[in-house]
């Protein structure tokens, strides 16, 4: 479907929720473009953070599987840090704190450096337990054909491990997009920011809500039907019978 | 004079400080020779099979293959388990592909030889053992008497000087524990050398040159088929074997 057709849509869905919820709907259209804007200022956020998550995750979750001396403890100590404090309270720390030693982040730098602090855990954890889960059967065959490690690892292990932790990613990339709802903390634009900022002005409590909602829900679904998709088509890692 | 494949001496094997599995085992096979190992379980058969593939370190004792040991050289150990197959009583194709795929990683990676060459014996073999329209298939699709024929298959890609079996039929039903049998004769009868580990004792009688009794980590009681199964020599053995007999209840 165009994009023009489902805008077309628009008015008259809007008058459907005039109907059914009551909600002042000429209100929301005038306000619709600074939730696309949001939005769009949210996602950016997310993907960046989440990509770095990633990265962060598979580093610290192969220095621990390779018990990498020091850095496999270093990788612990921050992996229970992460995990054990709310993203909010890292947030802060970013945005006030390191100003205090001199280091001046940018809103935009606090929320993307802040999710992948938090995210880097989270998808590290997802992949250990991958990777713990490939069983040494598999191992010991490929070694009884003669492989080496690293040609273990990396035809063996690692497919068979980011197999096992797609299902993990996923619901982690889905907690994680969640968890931007508190980057207005640290003054930026986000969904929320604009959410609040409405209310503020103007008591629409009513609209500014439905719409935050509806946000979400429209940025998060298509993820999660497509994380479904995709977990299914990579479930090939069937052991035994 | 035979050429000896496998010679192991006084092998000694225990995990941390327990006591030992395998107690001052000596061993050796030659060419063409197919060696079956029975016991008790616990008796130390699989870890016996493993150190002669050297999934695990030995204690004490020497593991030659033709001559070489590799126990000082730790980063071959690899070039020694290329020489020397194995096949698992669990189902340990590689999930995530094919048969084909799982057939040709190890000749094409280890080896570096070319896809055609390999792909070309792999299918001569996948139809001797009879499976050469499953190339495709991925292994969640086989029965598990068919996996187990691909793996054998595997391993024989990899031109092993000899073939490690280790109960690879303890896991299967009935009826599919005499397909994979039949392979395993069959490779027998074309002169491959191999070391099985069974469970299945008129199989045993059928494929071996020579029988070995282990009990308690030490070698019991060694001899030829007809004579270990017809008239075992010590006690433990006769024992062992009657406990595969059951008498009727009621004549």
């Amino acid at each position: 479907m165009e994009m023009s057709v489902v805008l077309g849509q628009l008015p008259h869905c809007m008058k459907e929720v005039n109907r059914l919820f009551g909600l002042n709907t000429d209100f929301m259209q005038e306000n619709l473009s600074l939730y696309v804007e949001a939005a769009k200022l949210t996602l950016h956020m997310a993907v960046f953070g989440i990509i770095f998550a990633l990265i962060v995750g598979l580093i610290c979750s192969m220095v621990r599987y390779f018990k990498v001396p020091v850095l496999s403890q270093i990788a612990g100590c921050y992996i229970e840090l992460s995990r054990n404090t709310p993203l909010l309270i890292q947030l802060y720390f970013l945005y006030f704190g390191l100003p205090k030693i001199g280091i001046v982040l940018s809103s935009e730098q606090c929320a993307v450096i802040g999710l992948a602090f938090l995210g880097g855990s989270y998808m590290a954890e997802a992949f250990r337990s991958g990777l713990d889960n490939v069983p040494g059967i598999q191992v010991q065959s490929a070694m009884s054909l003669g492989m080496t490690h690293s040609q273990i690892f990396g035809n063996i292990i690692l497919p068979q491990a980011v197999s096992n932790s797609i299902p993990a990613f996923c619901a982690n990339i889905i907690f994680l997009i969640k968890e931007t709802s508190v980057f207005s903390a640290v003054a930026l634009a986000d969904l929320m920011f604009v959410t609040k900022d409405l209310i503020g002005m103007n008591y629409n409590t009513d609209e500014a809500l439905f719409m935050l909602v509806a946000a979400y829900l429209i940025i998060l679904l298509p993820i999660s039907i497509i994380c479904t998709f995709v977990e299914r088509k990579v479930r090939y890692a069937e052991y035994g019978v | 004079m035979a050429e000896t494949i496998l010679e192991v001496e006084h092998l000694k094997k225990s995990y941390g400080s327990q006591a030992l599995v395998l107690n001052d085992i000596s061993f050796s096979i030659e060419k063409g020779e197919v060696v079956v190992v029975v016991g008790p379980s616990g008796c130390g058969k699989s870890t016996f099979l493993r150190c002669l593939n050297r999934l695990e370190d030995i204690n004490e004792g020497t593991i030659k293959l033709r001559g070489v040991s590799y126990e000082k050289e730790k980063k071959k150990v690899h070039q020694f388990r290329e020489k020397v197959g194995m096949v698992f009583q669990s189902y340990d194709l590689f999930p995530n592909m094919t048969i084909m795929g799982n057939l040709l990683l190890a000749p094409m990676k280890v080896q570096k030889r070319k896809k055609e060459e390999v792909q070309a014996e792999a299918e001569q073999l996948l139809e001797r053992v009879g499976l050469l329209e499953k190339k495709d298939s991925y292994p969640r699709q086989l029965s598990g008497g068919q996996k187990q024929r691909v793996a054998i298959v595997r391993s024989l890609l990899m031109h092993p000087e000899v073939l490690l079996l280790d109960e690879i039929t303890a896991a299967l039903d009935p009826e599919m524990v005499r397909e994979v049998l039949q392979v395993v004769l069959e490779l027998a009868k074309s002169g491959m050398t191999m070391v099985i580990v069974t469970h299945e004792m008129e199989f045993a009688r059928a494929v071996a040159d020579r029988v070995i009794f282990l009990d308690g980590g030490k070698v019991v009681e060694e001899a030829g088929p007809e004579e270990f199964f017809n008239h075992p020599k010590t006690d433990r053995a006769k024992q062992f074997l009657n406990s595969f007999h059951y008498e009727a209840v009621n004549e």
